[in-house]
């Protein structure tokens, strides 16, 4: 059974690429698709590209009907010289009653398995399931592990094999956690949790975004989920619990860089530590957690690479990269970014 | 007012700029509709190619994030309540009281206090832009970003207020054009006689007076929150965010057959007369449309699937939606039915009007797609959806509406508009829509959100963009050759005569334009197709027998409307001085009205 259904699948990812094939060849091509839910690696994201498939095709057998019977309807009765008016048929019951059957039918065979998804998700066990908050934030996102009191942001690290229970609230307004290979999507609301659950089953790197409408820089709420062996995943822990290099430990360009994370700046707002929390050195919860942000793999809410260059550019002047950002220009000198890029990438 | 002689031509009796500001006549006043909702169809198309340039490629840089946002509210928020909407208006008033024998609407003045109102409500929408504050949180305006606190700019206001005063158009129309249709049937003029169009404006006129308040409600507590710090949207005060969304979408769903109904109105008259048949399963063709109108009341979460309302909710709702495709299914078999057997004559309004067919069948069937709620959590909010919705408004609605340009516009003006350049038009804009928003399926099913100003060229989807931006352009192209079209026939054009196409409804009974009267005799009729049925309705001659009253214009409705938009003006100031003023204004115009000596 689920031989055939992941061989079914294959024929209809033949299909579709063979139409995306036919775009791209118009348009150029392009790809791989990183966010794609065409190629779902989770049960979950399988039952949900499963019943799309299946109303899928009862589309094209509708649309085919539609059109070939527009087209041949067109063609044949198109009006040709010195033809007499038609007989002037106002209706036929039995073909009223007819086509009023067949697409109930068709919504009966698509709602029945509709359902039973529903109502499979619904009742997804979670009782060993690891536990994650994600809070969005305009235009960021913060993980929490309770049960490693891990808090991190924008790089969401999973093990493969073990059902995850992502629950999901906002700090400020709406903002929708999609997650396209892996999980769907579900919305993210102050004052209320949603949960999203499944079990990712492939090691790999997989690409999300913000799906609503959250304010200026909605395009730029991106993130990236990382699935690891459960022992890599042991060690991504280890490494997250363990606490930031000591300042003893830091060159001498990174304790500069230190130095300029802690400066009280006027206004006050302007400095780091308002906002941003490293253990043992500042406990700012508006901004992302940064401890540990040089094993990052972006910074600025998932659009740049975490280089330094990026880095860079990103604090000489937040908005630029990430129009409307909440962390201000805080007028940084050169020197003193070349300082903080060393020193936050030393965060590992 | 004093009532005038009947003059034989509407068009030409008065061409005086107060005789147009002051006007009750139904037809004068649809032709008001008809241009300033053109107008508009003009500028949020203009939007909607500001915003395909933009998308054009990835990581582009040619609007700011803040103008995109603005471009992508404006857009939606202008398509459907400045263009979409009173197009359709426009065709109500011209061809409603035509349709069913009377000589205007049931009260001529009220009607054109919607058209002031709706054409001053516009205005103030669009005045946003010159104060760089444009409604900037989506047609949607999902709560909280509208709060004060996300949101601190008038340009909420803007938009808040704005859609408050074209609700009041709209409700004043719809009760309107339900007490006119109703009562002012001419004689053997039955419901079920009634010609599809007016049917199917009927029920979408029950949809408005229903829907509309509560898009009302849910924006006076919005204003509320704005303006007196009221918490109906602040969940840190006991408030609820899906309050907003259970409310915008209560009217938000209903509002879609809104826009779809009245065009399957103006496709079931354009099909049977190009058909040259009578148009198969009349009845069945009116109660779907009951149907859809009454079914589309109890489906308005299948936008919140992705909201997490619950298993339960989820089940209801997907089967509810989905219940929508049979009713829609039938009438697409009928239309097909219509054309069967019949002599097609493949005219630019029947070319529209099969478009539709096509195009329409393509958005039901991507609707099927998500309205099961766990394909849904894929598709929703991604260009999937903007594909769909596309396919529905522009494929459906719109191309709908453009049929009717074509068909009805030699009874409106008297001459026909060109063939040449109208097939032209289509064919464009036919070629063009499929390219913009087919590649759009995959475009969402590849990862790209709706509503982003900027993509990553890594998503893969860059070359499909640029696809959809070249469609978007030749959209834009067509629309210009319509406009060209209009210009070259309004001198050249071929005159019309009564009936040009052998249509078989009243419209077509009277000379075009119709004289100021509409009828020089109220007709009686004993057939549903009064015009293709031998003895089925008394002759109309094309002089009266005897002189015709018809009442003449009056300036309070005019007023009345700047005054209840002066008052949403002050309110958006926070000057009470200048809501009192014009809340005065309204309140003496409409004193001034009701007393008014008006003969009908």
């Amino acid at each position: 059974m689920n031989l055939d259904r992941r061989s079914f699948r294959r024929a209809n990812q033949l299909a579709v690429l063979a139409s995306a094939a036919l775009l791209l060849g118009l348009a150029g091509c392009q790809g791989p698709f990183p966010q794609s839910t065409f190629s779902a690696t989770t049960e979950l994201g399988e039952d949900l590209s499963g019943l799309f498939w299946m109303i899928f095709w009862w589309g094209v057998a509708v649309f085919a009907v539609v059109q070939v019977g527009l087209i041949y309807v067109m063609i044949r009765f198109r009006a040709r010289p010195d033809q007499p008016d038609p007989a002037p048929i106002h209706g036929h019951t039995a073909l009223e009653i007819a086509w009023t059957l067949a697409p109930a039918m068709i919504i009966i065979f698509i709602a029945v398995p509709t359902i039973q998804v529903i109502w499979k998700e619904a009742g997804t066990d979670t009782a060993n399931a690891l536990q994650v908050q994600v809070i969005g934030h305009q235009w960021w996102w913060e993980y929490r592990y309770p049960e490693y009191g891990i808090v991190t942001a924008n790089d969401l690290h999973l093990p493969q094999g073990r059902p995850v229970e992502l629950q999901l609230t906002s700090a400020d307004v709406i903002h929708s956690f999609w997650l396209p290979r892996l999980a769907g999507k579900r919305d993210m609301i102050l004052g209320r949790t949603n949960r999203l659950v499944f079990t990712p089953d492939s090691v790999g790197e997989f690409w999300g975004q913000c799906a609503e409408y959250c304010g200026t820089s909605h395009a730029n709420m991106r993130f990236r989920a990382f699935v690891h062996t459960p022992a890599d995943f042991d060690s991504w822990v280890a490494e997250q619990t363990s606490a930031p290099a000591a300042e003893e430990t830091l060159n001498d360009l990174e304790r500069r860089g230190l130095a300029a994370y802690r400066e009280v700046r006027t206004p006050a707002s302007n400095s780091c530590i308002a906002c941003h929390a490293i253990q043992g050195v500042s406990a700012g919860v508006l901004g992302p957690n940064l401890n540990h942000m040089g094993g990052r793999s972006t910074v600025a809410g998932g659009t740049l690479e975490n280089t330094a260059e990026n880095l860079a550019a990103w604090l000489r002047d937040p908005a630029a990269v990430k129009p409307g950002s909440l962390m201000p220009n805080t007028g940084l000198t050169e020197s003193e970014i070349a300082a903080l890029v060393a020193y936050l990438q030393s965060l590992r | 007012m004093e009532a005038t002689a009947a003059t034989p031509d509407s068009l030409e009796s008065s061409s005086r700029l107060w005789s147009w500001i002051t006007t009750t006549d139904h037809k004068r006043i649809g032709i008001l509709y008809g241009a300033t909702a053109f107008v508009f169809l003009l500028i949020g198309g203009l939007e909607a190619m500001l915003i395909r340039w933009q998308l054009m490629k990835p990581d582009n840089d040619f609007v700011s994030a803040e103008t995109f946002s603005e471009l992508f509210t404006m857009h939606g928020t202008t398509m459907i309540f400045l263009a979409l909407m009173p197009l359709s208006a426009a065709f109500f008033n011209f061809i409603i009281p035509l349709q069913i024998g009377a000589r205007d609407v049931a009260f001529p003045r009220l009607n054109a206090f919607s058209y002031w109102v709706f054409l001053l409500g516009g205005l103030f929408l669009n005045a946003s832009f010159l104060f760089g504050a444009a409604p900037d949180a989506g047609w949607f305006g999902y709560a909280n970003l509208t709060s004060i606190q996300y949101s601190p700019g008038v340009n909420i206001d803007f938009w808040a207020m704005g859609l408050q005063i074209l609700g009041i158009a709209s409700l004043a129309a719809a009760f309107n054009f339900i007490a006119t249709i109703i009562n002012m049937r001419a004689p053997g003029m039955k419901l079920m006689r009634m010609p599809v169009f007016t049917w199917m404006a009927f029920i979408t006129q029950f949809i408005i007076v229903t829907a509309f308040p509560v898009i009302t409600v849910a924006l006076v507590f919005l204003m509320f929150d704005r303006m007196f710090g009221a918490n109906f949207y602040n969940p840190n005060a006991g408030g609820d965010l899906l309050l907003w969304q259970h409310l915008f979408w209560l009217f938000g769903h209903p509002e879609v057959y809104i826009l779809i109904l009245p065009t399957m109105g103006m496709v079931s008259e354009i099909l049977p007369t190009f058909s040259r048949k009578p148009l198969f399963g009349y009845p069945v063709i009116v109660y779907s449309g009951i149907l859809i109108g009454t079914i589309g009341w109890g489906v308005w979460s299948h936008h919140m699937f992705a909201t997490g309302i619950g298993a339960a909710a989820d089940t209801y709702f997907g089967a509810a939606s989905m219940l929508i495709a049979i009713p829609t299914g039938v009438k697409i078999f009928n239309w097909i039915a219509t054309m069967w057997g019949g002599k097609i004559r493949f005219t630019t309004p029947m070319l529209f009007s099969i478009a539709f067919i096509m195009l329409f069948t393509i958005g039901g069937i991507s609707g099927v797609m998500h309205a099961s709620p766990p394909t849904d959590l894929q598709q929703t909010d991604t260009y999937f959806v903007v594909a769909h919705l596309h396919y529905v408004l522009f494929g459906g609605a719109f191309m709908g509406i453009f049929g009717a340009i074509y068909y009805w516009w030699p009874k409106v003006f008297g001459r026909l508009l060109n063939e040449r350049l109208g097939k032209l038009h289509f064919w464009l804009a036919f070629i063009g829509l499929n390219l913009t928003f087919f590649p759009m399926h995959f475009i969402g099913m590849l990862g790209m959100p709706r509503r982003v100003y900027t993509y990553s060229a890594e998503l893969g989807v860059g070359g499909m963009n640029l696809a959809a931006t070249i469609g978007a352009l030749t959209i834009g192209f067509s629309t210009l050759v319509l406009v060209y079209n209009i210009w070259h026939t309004a001198a050249r054009g071929e005159r019309a005569g009564k009936n040009p196409w052998g249509a078989a409804t009243l419209e077509w009974a009277m000379s075009s334009p119709p004289p100021v009267y509409n009828f020089s005799v109220i007709p009686e009729v004993t057939s549903r197709l009064p015009l293709w049925t031998v003895g089925g309705m008394n002759e109309i001659p094309d002089v009266p027998p005897e002189p015709i009253h018809v009442p003449g214009g009056s300036y309070w409705p005019v007023l009345a409307a700047l005054g209840l938009v002066g008052f949403f003006t002050g309110a958006l100031m926070h000057s009470l001085w200048v809501a009192i003023a014009a809340a005065v204004v309204l309140a003496v115009s409409v004193f001034k009205w009701a007393f008014e000596p008006f003969e009908m």
